[in-house]
């Protein structure tokens, strides 16, 4: 289900795998969009996934009565990702250092961390129930905006 | 798109040539079942070649290190092969690409067993 209006989308979708890949790729067609460039629209489109998978698998943890929702945003400047879950609620100060060695060879743990390294602002919001990820990137300077 | 693995012996190290997406789900439990698999038989020098691996996720990382450490801890020694930029670039973020033993060529790989 998608509502497209002019620099917005919104999704909102079963918590499954294929709702993962279609804000995969509903992120990676925007930040295209917007002039970033291959690498940028690959790190963008990862984070935005990595957001997405901790909603379906952490957060609503694959509970069909359970909806994830995206809000996509271009305001001009930046590209403003919101992914959010129904479940427990996540405490981003609790997560360990994944670049830790004693969590180095640890199975999980990398998820938040490949999103902070590759956003320029990330926000957590407590929402009772659930959590709000909010993702910003700001769109290169190229001094003409389409 | 999904995870492809094609296994072959070369001078007795098995190389699993990978292709496509190691990400949650599919991809992932499929490197799990291979890896399983060859420790179940025996096998001591796995080789996984990443020339077609154009996208790894978190979870595809945490593959990664378990097939590392199933591997050590079953005494067999698991090597990676051929990064793309897109791979070596998320393993050097991660600062796993100091965990692993990493070759460019396949000759220098399977060498490094003997």
């Amino acid at each position: 289900m998608s509502e497209p209006t002019a620099g917005r989308l919104t999704l909102q979708l079963a918590s499954t795998m294929e709702s993962v890949s279609e804000i995969e790729s509903a992120a990676e067609k925007m930040a295209s969009a917007a002039g970033f460039d291959e690498d940028e629209t690959f790190h963008i489109t990862m984070a935005v996934r990595e957001a997405a998978v901790n909603a379906v698998l952490h957060g609503n943890e694959y509970d069909p009565a359970k909806k994830v929702t995206a809000i996509f945003e271009d305001d001009g400047t930046s590209l403003v990702f919101k992914v959010s879950d129904e479940g427990k609620g996540l405490d981003p100060d609790s997560l360990p250092d994944p670049l830790a060695a004693e969590n180095l060879l640890r199975g999980t743990g990398r998820g938040i961390f490949l999103i902070r390294s590759f956003m320029d602002e990330v926000n957590f919001r407590q929402l009772h129930p659930g959590t709000e990820l909010t993702l910003v990137k700001h769109r290169p300077q190229t001094g003409a905006s389409a | 798109m999904a995870l492809t693995i094609a296994s072959r012996e070369v001078d007795g190290v098995t190389v699993l040539d990978l292709g496509g997406r190691i990400t949650l789900g599919e991809g992932s439990v499929q490197l799990r079942e291979a890896i399983r698999d060859l420790i179940s038989k025996g096998s001591k020098s796995i080789l996984l070649n990443l020339s077609d691996v154009n996208y790894i996720d978190s979870s595809g990382l945490g593959e990664l290190v378990s097939a590392f450490t199933t591997s050590k801890n079953q005494g067999a020694s698991l090597k990676l092969l051929g990064l793309t930029k897109k791979v070596k670039d998320v393993l050097q973020l991660t600062k796993l690409y100091t965990v692993f033993d990493i070759y460019d060529d396949e000759a220098s790989a399977i060498a490094s067993y003997k």
